[in-house]
């Protein structure tokens, strides 16, 4: 069983459109109120720099499965400029923006998986899953 | 060539009409005629057949399409009936035009579809227009609307401002709130401020930072800023982000961030009740 699902995101109201989706699917799930708060807020952050840094992009919903227990797999796809030093992203406090510099560490400790995979030029590709509990 | 087809079409409008109610009256969907009544149905049909009509004989007023447009909206009809009802007439057409005559070559048959093609496109694309223009207006009525009610400030007592915040914030958005925060607290004279995010769906960084920013910003202006409303989910997803609300006070509700406020500003609430036992036993003490 495995449900596939995205959203494009093109202007900043397509964040809200791909939370709310992640919310309902963390809701279908069995997924607690602070999960799905922790699923949505990741999701804001993954799509804010979608729009952001790589004007637009996508973002991808997979139910996943293991031995005994369920999973939403979020996948924020991007064709954009891609992150010079990922190392760098993951540090707490580096931004290029102006931001607070929190938001891919953030996503990190918001989720139980997390996988970057991004070269210069190339686009971003970050898988996320957060296991139900 | 297209006039002689003019001609023909116009002059056998009766055949065609009634070929084009055939088919559209046998097409009509179940999932929009269930509101409108035949009769009804039957007249706009009879309607749109004549607009169509007096637009391919160059009548040339374009007021009448505008007016049919404008009551199809009103009613609400699909902009699919219109682009249905078109591409049945232009299937009629051809067929109709086809059947006239008894021989014809692919050069000729492109002709003739392209002269179809010429009438019809102009009605489409007004129609269209004429539709995408009523949606985009409602789109940016609707926006405005959203823009009022985007970040009120409610002087709730001498010295201290309430900014409740609902639904999701965006770059505007919070633009406005650092804005309105500022205006208000220079135009209420507050001490202090307390912004309640309980409405709050999603607290991210960028939320956050808006936050954090307007409150420095209120700080550097002389006065407090208190971040109540906080939902014990969102105290943890800001927790796992790694964001320092340490800088100013943070209440979980309302109510205690009133409290708060009012110490700062160096009030209490009294219980009444108790008062009036004081000056009873004032009373009582004065009497003896």
């Amino acid at each position: 069983m495995i449900t596939k699902s995205s959203v494009h995101i093109k202007k900043e109201w397509d964040i809200v459109g791909a939370r709310q989706m992640g919310r309902e699917l963390a809701k279908d799930l069995g997924f607690g109120t602070v999960d799905q708060a922790r699923i949505t807020t990741a999701i804001s952050e993954l799509a804010r720099n979608i729009y952001l840094y790589a004007g637009s992009g996508q973002i991808m919903f997979e139910i996943v499965e293991d031995l005994n227990k369920k999973g939403l797999k979020i996948i924020a796809v991007d064709k954009g400029p891609g992150i010079q030093d990922v190392s760098k992203v993951m540090e707490d406090g580096f931004s290029t923006s102006g931001g607070l510099g929190a938001g891919l560490p953030g996503v990190k400790r918001l989720m139980d998986y997390f996988d970057i995979d991004s070269a210069p030029d190339k686009g971003t590709v970050i898988t996320t899953i957060k296991w139900v509990r | 060539m297209p006039e002689v087809l003019r001609k023909i079409v116009i002059s056998n409008s009766d055949v065609i009409s009634k070929k084009w109610l055939a088919e559209i009256t046998e097409k009509r969907k179940p999932d929009y005629n269930t509101s409108i009544s035949d009769s009804l149905y039957h007249t706009t049909n009879q309607e749109f057949i004549n607009v169509i009509f007096s637009s391919i004989n160059r009548q040339g007023n374009t007021g009448a399409m505008d007016d049919f447009a404008e009551r199809l909206i009103n009613l609400g009809w699909p902009l699919s009936y219109i682009t249905e009802g078109l591409q049945t007439f232009r299937k009629v057409t051809v067929d109709f035009i086809l059947e006239q005559s008894d021989q014809i070559d692919s050069g000729e048959f492109s002709k003739i579809l392209n002269v179809v093609e010429d009438w019809i496109s102009p009605i489409i694309t007004q129609l269209v227009n004429e539709y995408s223009g009523s949606w985009e207006n409602t789109v940016s009525l609707q926006r405005m609307a959203l823009r009022e009610l985007s970040a009120p400030l409610i002087p709730v007592m001498k010295n201290i401002t309430i900014m409740p915040l609902v639904g999701t914030i965006d770059t505007e958005r919070a633009k406005s709130i650092m804005e309105n925060l500022l205006e208000g607290v220079m135009k209420h004279h507050s001490e202090v401020v307390l912004i309640d995010i309980t409405g709050v769906p999603v607290v991210d960084t960028m939320v956050a930072h808006h936050i954090i920013q307007a409150a420095e910003a209120v700080r550097l202006i002389g006065a407090t800023c208190i971040l109540v409303g906080i939902r014990p989910e969102i105290a943890q997803t800001i927790v796992n982000l790694g964001i320092d609300l340490s800088k100013f006070p943070t209440k979980s509700t309302l109510r205690k961030g009133f409290a708060t406020a009012l110490k700062i500003t160096n009030r209490e609430i009294v219980n009444l009740d108790n008062a009036n036992e004081d000056v009873t036993q004032i009373l009582d003490s004065l009497k003896k």
